[in-house]
């Protein structure tokens, strides 16, 4: 049914979305912020949080793939020109591109560091590779440059996400915020 | 050179059942000593790369065998260069204060089916506390293999001193693993 239905997000899209956005982030700062810390228990449990809400972001996005792949997302609206569609559907790709590939580098990393990710402590997760401290070191640069990348591009897409808010005033923020909608009413 | 060939394959086989076998000699390149430390639950390995060891063992006189172990702490892996630098610190090892770690054993107690239980004094980082080892024992062509594996407490050592003694982060109980070939004594 919900292939067809392209006027809203169904709230499973919503919390989704909000749900990774929200975990992606605190766990960029975070990134920034733990590797300058010297050496400490805190470091290291930093570093586990890190690793954990990432590790969420890409079992989240398994489920969000999923979704995409069985629903079609609502029309953008006919105001846009043909260019600013296809830049939105570009970068909505690539949005989903990174946040697959940020989290997938920083596991593959970690395995190549020698260190296993556990999840939350409690579920041990397969190494992608061997322990390789060359290999490592590129997955690190690849991990970071993704990252930044990502949150790059994600500045823009809530930038013209508010832009259609407030400069548009069409109804492209509110139907991923439907609360905003509630209030303005 | 067929009859020389079998000659060499026989005695290579009669050797080490000919006569009762005393193990003296450790193979330090092909023997590891490693350790698995948990941090957040995740397991972590490392190794010491030079240790020295003495070591005499009839598996036909296994309780009147002996070994002692000396370890260069500085040798350690502790995972990553990044911990191997930590570790060298007062806190954890203390390298400059104590650059050796020993083992001395006490008696050595057959279980039966070339299993035993290794019971010694283990040194780190000035304090001795009595530890027990289980280990197998088996015969690779010449040489003798011991595996066994034991856990002890770091904070029994003072190991990880200071804001490092919680054990939230790094679990207090760390896994050590030997794997020990010896030649036969000359
Ligand atoms: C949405 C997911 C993620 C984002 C946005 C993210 C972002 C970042 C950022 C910005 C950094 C700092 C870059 C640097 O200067 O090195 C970083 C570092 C790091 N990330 Fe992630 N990360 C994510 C997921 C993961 C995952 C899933 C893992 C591992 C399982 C991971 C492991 C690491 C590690 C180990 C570092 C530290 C590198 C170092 O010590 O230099 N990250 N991350
Ligand atoms: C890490 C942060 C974020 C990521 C990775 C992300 C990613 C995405 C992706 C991939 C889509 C496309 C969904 C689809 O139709 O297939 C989307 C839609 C949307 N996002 Fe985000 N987003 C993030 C943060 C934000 C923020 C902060 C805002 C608002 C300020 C926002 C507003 C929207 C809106 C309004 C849509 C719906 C667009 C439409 O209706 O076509 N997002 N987001």
């Amino acid at each position: 049914m919900s292939r067809l239905d392209t006027t809203a997000y169904t709230r499973t899209a919503i919390v989704l979305h909000w749900l990774i956005a929200v975990l992606i982030l605190v766990a960029f700062p975070v990134g920034l912020y733990m590797v300058g810390l010297k050496l400490s228990p805190q470091k290291l449990a930093i570093y586990s949080w890190h690793k954990w809400a990432g590790m969420t972001v890409l079992a989240l996005m398994v489920l969000r793939l999923i979704w995409r792949m069985t629903h079609r997302p609502p029309a953008l609206p006919d105001s846009m020109r043909p260019l600013e569609k296809r830049l939105a559907q570009l970068v909505h790709w690539m949005l989903y591109l990174l946040m697959v590939a940020v989290p997938l580098a920083g596991w593959l990393f970690s395995s190549a560091k020698g260190f296993p990710v556990v999840w939350f402590g409690v579920l041990p997760l397969p190494d992608l590779v061997g322990k390789d401290a060359a290999l490592a070191e590129i997955l690190h640069a690849a991990h970071e440059v993704l990252a930044w990348t990502l949150i790059v591009l994600v500045a823009g897409h809530a930038a013209a996400a508010i832009k259609h808010h407030v400069v548009a005033r069409d109804d492209v923020l509110t139907r991923m915020l439907p609360f905003l909608k509630r209030i303005g009413s | 050179m067929k009859k020389s060939l079998l000659f060499a394959a026989a005695t290579a086989i009669a050797i080490p059942f000919a006569q009762a076998t005393e193990f003296g000699t450790l193979l330090t390149d092909k023997s590891t000593l490693s350790f698995v430390s948990k941090q957040m639950g995740v397991p972590v390995d490392g190794s010491f790369k030079r240790f020295k060891a003495t070591l005499a063992f009839d598996p036909a006189k296994p309780q009147s065998g002996s070994t002692s172990f000396d370890l260069d702490m500085a040798s350690i892996d502790a995972g990553s260069q990044e911990a191997n630098d930590e570790v060298a610190d007062a806190k954890w090892f203390n390298l400059k204060q104590y650059p050796r770690a020993s083992f001395k054993s006490s008696a050595i107690k057959p279980l039966g089916n070339n299993r035993f239980e290794l019971h010694g004094a283990l040194t780190i980082k000035g304090t001795s506390k009595d530890v027990v080892a289980p280990a197998s024992f088996k015969q690779d062509g010449v040489n003798g293999v011991f595996d066994g594996a034991f856990t002890l407490k770091r904070l029994d050592f003072k190991i990880g001193e200071g804001e490092w003694a919680d054990t939230s982060t790094v679990a207090d109980e760390v896994q050590i693993k030997f794997h020990l070939v010896a030649a036969p004594k000359r």
